[in-house]
């Protein structure tokens, strides 16, 4: 059963390059996309993938990120590492979907935002840092789903929403195992044990109450059976846009704020210092 | 307020700055500066504000110490001192290393939020510590940053943060990461309310303070020669596999690329802050209390 999967192995299934990916969770979910490219202000960040569909007959703004499948794709994406460019991108998608008053559904799966030089004297950290504070306060249902990786602040900027799901395989955490050994022991060899005390798997995660549901994945991990995890994506979708849409704009940033304003309250001590 | 408690609340801040300003020490102890290698009397630092006389190198100084050079003298009174982290991942060894570092540095956490006074303005302010885990988002961290912000709303403050971070509290795993959303959500709704904050970058602020609410301040300072960024250097370097080139994410590179409105040496911090909440008007924020 997948449920004895080491986190390790869960982190290689999480990044293994056969699974699904935005792109095809798109194709298989949402009908007549448009795809919507481009910041506004430089460039167009392929690692954001984004734009327009209907879902069930009715609009839908999708954002995810997007590692590709081939070398050149790989190279073009930066393997699904965005640069500020791509959460600018992000941004103004969100303020579309504001403005027309559609939902925003968001697939997160980078191992983090770029680190390169260009990323940072362009912004990267302002770039996420306004991406979290928009979506914080957006008044339309947003529905995250973490479908591989889940890496460090580049996957949180997408993942403001008043759900949040995990596949089962997905991985979610502050860094990747690699990052976490290499700042914590000065040796990224101990990935394997950095995911064992990490506590990145969905299990985990729904455990500490970060996340709302885990999305059940065929034995043997999402790719060997795609359409099932398509199944199983779509009726949770129908769900819990249904739900959302009852609720008023105001009700959806109030409870979103609520939500995250929650995060870690169980991690506290109150003692004498 | 009774003119007891304002003297012994003055006297409790410059007890703790005292000991973060390590004026505590022998005066005459040499030291030599980390940034130009020239040695330098402790107490001609303590004298500069822990800025080098010969090079201008701002030092990272304590959060008690930060909160004594910028607020009214007696006007500081510390908030949610006893929002601390437990251990929420049960990760091996990290509550003895948060017991240690607690005795070491006489401080709860990383960040010391509080209220005060800046030349008779009432002000929100919280200052990030280094020497607390680098200054790591830890849930308490962030939990101290998110009352202070709605603190400020609350009562209508401007609110004032100094950041100094390594980035995550790796020990707290997806938690540290969490309180990025927090933050920031909290600054949003400050700001939707017409709250003024401004934000002053030192040295060092990298990873997750970077990528929350450091980077949201309506007014954007930073300290000479800090650095910020969001990946560090090294990662950055490993992966475009070149060497970086001279002064790259220094609070000057980010002035010139467009993401801090100026550079302010330390001395002249209070005055800055003193002008900026003047220019905002009466209660210093749009609120207009």
């Amino acid at each position: 059963m997948a449920n004895e999967l080491k986190p390790a192995q869960r982190v290689a299934l999480a990044r293994n390059p056969e699974r699904p990916g935005t792109a095809e969770f798109v194709s298989a979910l949402f009908t007549d996309f448009f795809e919507q490219r481009g910041d506004r202000c430089c460039m167009d960040d392929g690692a954001i993938y984004g734009g327009v569909g209907l879902f069930h007959g009715k609009p839908v703004t999708v954002i995810g990120h997007r590692k590709g499948h081939t070398l050149e794709e790989h190279v073009a994406y930066h393997f699904g590492m965005p640069s500020p460019e791509g959460y600018r991108k992000a941004q103004r998608l969100m303020l579309q979907a504001e403005k027309f008053r559609r939902p925003i559904v968001t697939f997160i799966d980078t191992a983090g935002a770029y680190p390169g030089l260009e990323a940072e004297a362009h912004g990267q950290g302002e770039a996420i840092a306004s991406t979290l504070a928009l979506s914080s306060r957006l008044t339309v249902p947003v529905i995250s789903i973490v479908t591989g990786e889940g890496g460090s602040g580049g996957a949180l900027a997408l993942g403001v929403g008043n759900r949040v799901f995990m596949l089962e395989n997905a991985v979610y955490s502050v860094l990747s195992p690699e990052g976490f050994a290499a700042i914590l022991w000065k040796d990224a060899s101990r990935s394997a044990e950095a995911c064992d005390v990490m506590k990145l798997t969905a299990a985990d995660l729904l455990e500490l109450k970060v996340i709302d549901g885990v999305i059940p994945e065929p034995e043997g991990g999402a790719h060997t059976d795609p359409q099932a995890v398509y199944r199983a994506l779509d009726e949770l979708l129908a769900k819990e846009l249904a739900a959302l849409s009852k609720m008023s704009g105001s009700a959806l940033a109030a409870a979103r704020y609520k939500k995250f304003r929650m995060m870690g309250a169980n991690a506290l001590r109150k003692e004498r210092v | 307020m009774s003119n007891v408690f304002v003297r012994r609340r003055h006297k409790l801040l410059s007890l703790k700055a005292l000991r973060d300003s390590g004026a505590v020490l022998p005066g005459n102890a040499e030291e030599n500066c980390p940034h130009c290698g020239q040695p330098v009397l402790r107490r001609e630092l303590v004298k500069n504000q822990y800025v080098c006389p010969q090079c201008g190198y701002h030092h990272p100084i304590g959060a008690y110490y930060r909160l004594s050079l910028i607020l009214d003298e007696g006007s500081f009174k510390e908030l949610d001192e006893d929002v601390v982290s437990n251990n929420p991942l049960d990760f091996p060894g990290y509550e003895a290393k948060l017991d240690g570092t607690r005795r070491r540095t006489g401080l709860g956490e990383g960040v010391v939020t509080a209220v005060g006074r800046i030349d008779g303005q009432k002000v929100a302010a919280g200052v990030l510590d280094s020497r607390f885990f680098m200054g790591s988002m830890s849930a308490a961290l962030g939990e101290k940053v998110a009352r202070l912000i709605e603190y400020a709303d609350k009562n209508k403050l401007p609110l004032i943060l100094f950041s100094a971070s390594g980035g995550a509290r790796m020990q707290e795993g997806i938690l540290s990461l969490m309180q990025m959303a927090k933050t920031s959500a909290a600054i949003e709704r400050f700001s939707e309310h017409g709250g003024l904050y401004i934000s002053i970058f030192t040295h060092p602020t990298t990873g997750g303070v970077t990528a929350s609410f450091a980077s949201l301040g309506d007014i954007m300072l930073a300290e000479p020669g800090a650095l910020i960024g969001f990946a560090g250097p090294r990662v950055i370097e490993q992966t475009i596999g070149e060497k970086l080139p001279e002064g790259f994410q220094t609070a000057e590179y980010l002035l010139e690329h467009g993401f801090v409105d100026a550079i302010v040496p330390r001395a002249r911090l209070r005055s800055t802050l003193i002008r900026l909440l003047k220019l905002h008007g009466k209660g210093g924020d749009s609120r207009g209390k």
